[in-house]
């Protein structure tokens, strides 16, 4: 460390962790801040913390199964694997297989070998990382410049995770730095997820030390150097090859690095970028290089509310005016509500509550105040209330935008107005948007999506044959009165009535889809039929005689011509 | 749900109105289908072709016994192009209020309703302000009705539809072609009431006198 600091330093000035311009900090430290224009904190002055989640994705996917009611036993070898060059490669265990000797980064089928008992499932990597952008927001807690850690090189190994936050000043509010980093062990060993917090002043060493040290390690500034001397190099957040490059020439640990002569290191690995370079990560982790933490804006939240004198009854009256202010808070921000929910406080303590979707982002206050009607007589009042919040729990970016020349409404936003009225009072899922699927089997040509949300466009095969207008689900059973060897019955019975076959057309083979159904699934052939009083039907039989896939044939009648 | 009613007419208007009938049958308004069996699907067939091409979506209302008894629409059995929004109420009342809330938005193409039985909340009221909505805002609205007397109504036109034995088939005699449907126009505000034969074309609806459509499949097949 003497030695090195003799040497030219790096040319980037050491700043101190700053949120990025332009951003409007919503929590002030008072005397931490230095003073605009003022000598610049000299360094090491930051307090940084890491949380290492070392098992971060199979803690997720054992509480997303034990929510689903089907918890898996711990004493069964557990693994998640994800797809590699050769085959699955294992991302994540838990205890016993760890126990096991499997080990991530192991090709699935060598683990096997090792431990029959293993069980295998797929890794969800993009919802590891939703649900870890969602903890940075829930972490915000303790400081509010909490980021998600993503420095390390390629992904982490065994579904491990981490988060970064500067809590420089703020460390006071939780009683210290040692009751802080036990707080954050027992809240989110709560929350089902192993940690281990570390503090330190610089980003790097508090990684380091997170990783590689005794649980909730303290590091002051003046100790910094000789606390991470005996941690190995691996801890330099460094690519797995250049640790391997260093093991190689003899340098273990970081002490070792360390006495290297400066000039030697620059030398050797001048062209090599940040992440295989060892000098660059030991000025990171010294501090002579800066390494802010970049912690991302908050979602911006919409919500207001109304204080009333005295408790009422009925939130109709207050909703318009609340939904105007809602409404000039979202277009001052650009953005378009997509969930309202209106939330009554009753004097008795409860709170109860309505929520409405809209399909498309909207902050038009008279239809945001329309979707509630008649639905707020579903609010129980009790002995009436008095705080009235209205809130847009999920918001979308909203430009305000010109379709049109002339001033009339565009028709878009008119028909996605009514779908808002319909499913609102209605239920989303009563109102249905159909369109084309790919597929032959008719009661599958057809996606039934809920009207609310993005339609998916899709296009599906044309029949060869025409369709009815009518197609009942599930297809009905007919009794056939009077069969002949080739095409349909003559006379069938259906709902109680007999049908007399006066004309047909057909057959039209659907073979069943072999990718999709089960495997003893029958072929139809379809006849299109018309009745002794000229109405006309869809039947089909299902299977043919000697198919080898269960008895005798049967008949279904499956649509209605017009 | 106040409605915006159309301004009222003085007497000269409604005389020059009932005088000149075929601006009517222009004019988006209220009409009802009465289905003659439950299990026919001709009155939906019959309110498609007379709809024609509306380029727009379509709000289709079902309640719940109209769809358990006679299905689903069959998107590819419906006319090319068409885009609907399928709505499935449990209650009449509901199928009404989406029906009204439908016809307030000028960017569907037309509302269709269909509703099982003789519900008490479809009255002579309930249709009106059905008519007066549509004709407000120019969104035609069809109310296809299944085992169901025809009691008071408001409904411009008042239709009952079943099915014919379909033309044949060009080239197949046992195989049944393109469809025929007998309709009767029973009551009317504007139109002739009588009993047509009605095919549907490319060009819309055609309605025939019955002489007449007997005679067009005869010479269809002398020739």
């Amino acid at each position: 460390m003497r030695q090195a600091g003799k040497l030219p330093l790096p040319s980037a000035p050491t700043a101190p962790a700053r949120r990025p311009s332009g951003a409007r900090p919503q929590w002030r430290a008072g005397s931490d801040l230095p003073e605009r224009g003022a000598a610049p904190p000299p360094p090491l002055a930051r307090r940084i913390t890491a949380i290492h989640l070392p098992r971060f994705a199979m803690e997720r996917w054992q509480r997303t199964l034990a929510r689903r009611g089907d918890a898996p036993p711990e004493d069964i070898p557990q693994a998640l694997a994800t797809e590699g060059p050769h085959g699955p490669v294992i991302h994540s265990v838990n205890r016993a297989a760890e126990e096991a000797g499997v080990a991530a980064g192991a090709r699935v089928v060598d683990m096997r070998a090792l431990c029959p008992e293993l069980r295998v499932d797929y890794a969800n990597l993009a919802g590891d990382r939703a649900a870890l952008d969602r903890l940075v927001l829930w972490a915000r807690r303790w400081c509010p410049w909490t980021a998600a850690d993503l420095s390390a090189p390629g992904p982490a190994a065994g579904g491990a995770a981490g988060l970064v936050m500067d809590t420089t000043g703020s460390d006071h509010l939780m009683g210290g730095e040692a009751a802080m980093l036990r707080a954050m062990e027992e809240q989110l060993s709560a929350l089902g997820i192993s940690a281990a917090p570390a503090t330190a002043p610089t980003h790097g060493a508090a990684w380091a030390l997170a990783r590689h040290a005794t649980p909730r390690s303290l590091c002051p500034p003046e100790a910094l150097a000789q606390i991470v001397a005996p941690l190995p190099v691996a801890a330099l957040r460094l690519a797995p090859q250049t640790v391997l490059l260093l093991q190689r020439l003899g340098l273990g640990r970081i002490g070792d690095l360390a006495a290297v002569p400066r000039i030697s290191l620059a030398r050797r690995f001048s062209r090599a970028p940040l992440t295989e370079n060892p000098l660059l990560r030991l000025d990171q982790m010294m501090g002579r290089l800066a390494e802010p933490v970049g912690a991302g804006e908050d979602p911006p939240r919409f919500a207001v509310q109304s204080r009333l004198a005295e408790p009422v009854q009925d939130p109709t009256a207050w909703l318009p005016e609340l939904c105007r202010e809602l409404c000039g808070g979202l277009a001052a921000a650009g953005f378009g509500a997509r969930r309202l929910m209106v939330s009554v406080y009753r004097t008795d303590g409860e709170v109860s509550s309505v929520s409405a979707t809209t399909a498309m982002p909207s902050r038009d206050p008279d239809h945001l105040c329309r979707l509630f009607e008649g639905r707020l007589e579903r609010i129980d009042p009790g002995f009436g209330f008095d705080l009235i919040t209205l809130a847009a729990p999920a918001v979308e970016n909203l430009a305000a935008i010109q379709t049109r020349l002339d001033r009339r409404e565009d028709d878009g936003a008119e028909l996605a107005r009514l779908i808002d009225r319909l499913a609102a009072r209605l239920g989303s899922g009563a109102l249905r948007r159909p369109g084309p699927a790919p597929s032959h089997i008719p009661e599958r040509a057809e996606a039934w999506g809920p009207a609310l949300g993005h339609p998916k466009p899709a296009t599906g095969p044309t029949p060869a044959a025409p369709r009815p207008l009518r197609l009942l689900y599930p297809p009905e059973e007919l009794r056939v009165l009077y069969a002949v060897p080739e095409g349909p019955p003559a006379q069938f019975v259906w709902r109680r009535l007999t049908h007399r076959v006066a004309r047909f057309a057909g057959p039209e083979r659907i073979a069943p889809e072999w990718w999709r159904d089960r495997p003893g699934a029958r072929l139809r052939d379809y006849y299109r039929v018309e009745d002794q009083n000229g109405r006309r039907f869809w039947i089909f039989r299902e299977g043919i005689l000697g198919d080898g896939r269960g008895h005798e044939p049967a008949w279904f009648l499956h649509g209605i011509f017009g | 749900m106040q409605s915006a009613p159309p301004a009222p007419k003085t007497h000269t208007e409604i005389l020059r109105d009932r005088s000149r009938p075929e601006r009517h049958e222009a004019q988006a308004t209220l009409s009802e289908v009465f289905a003659e069996t439950v299990i026919d699907a001709a009155p939906v067939g019959f309110v498609l072709a007379r709809l024609g091409a509306v380029g727009k979506p379509i709000l289709w209302i079902q309640d719940r016994l109209s769809r358990r008894e006679t299905g689903r629409p069959c998107l590819a059995g419906l006319p090319e192009g068409t885009e609907i929004l399928h709505l499935e109420v449990s209650r009449p009342l509901d199928a009404l209020w989406a029906m009204e809330e439908g016809l307030r938005c000028p960017s569907l193409g037309a509302v269709i309703g269909e509703i099982w039985g003789d519900p008490a909340v479809l009255d002579f009221t309930a249709t009106k302000r059905l008519v007066l909505r549509a004709e407000a805002h120019r969104v035609p609205a069809w109310l296809i009705r299944r085992a169901a007397s025809a009691s008071l109504s408001a409904a411009r036109d008042r239709w009952r539809v079943k099915s014919l034995p379909a033309l044949p088939e060009p080239d197949d005699l046992r195989a049944p072609g393109a469809p025929l449907w007998q309709a009767e126009r029973f009551r009317s505000r504007w139109s002739r009431t009588g009993t047509w034969v009605a095919r549907p074309e490319t060009t819309g609806l055609i309605l025939e006198h019955g002489i007449a459509a007997n005679e067009a499949p005869a010479q269809q097949q002398r020739a």
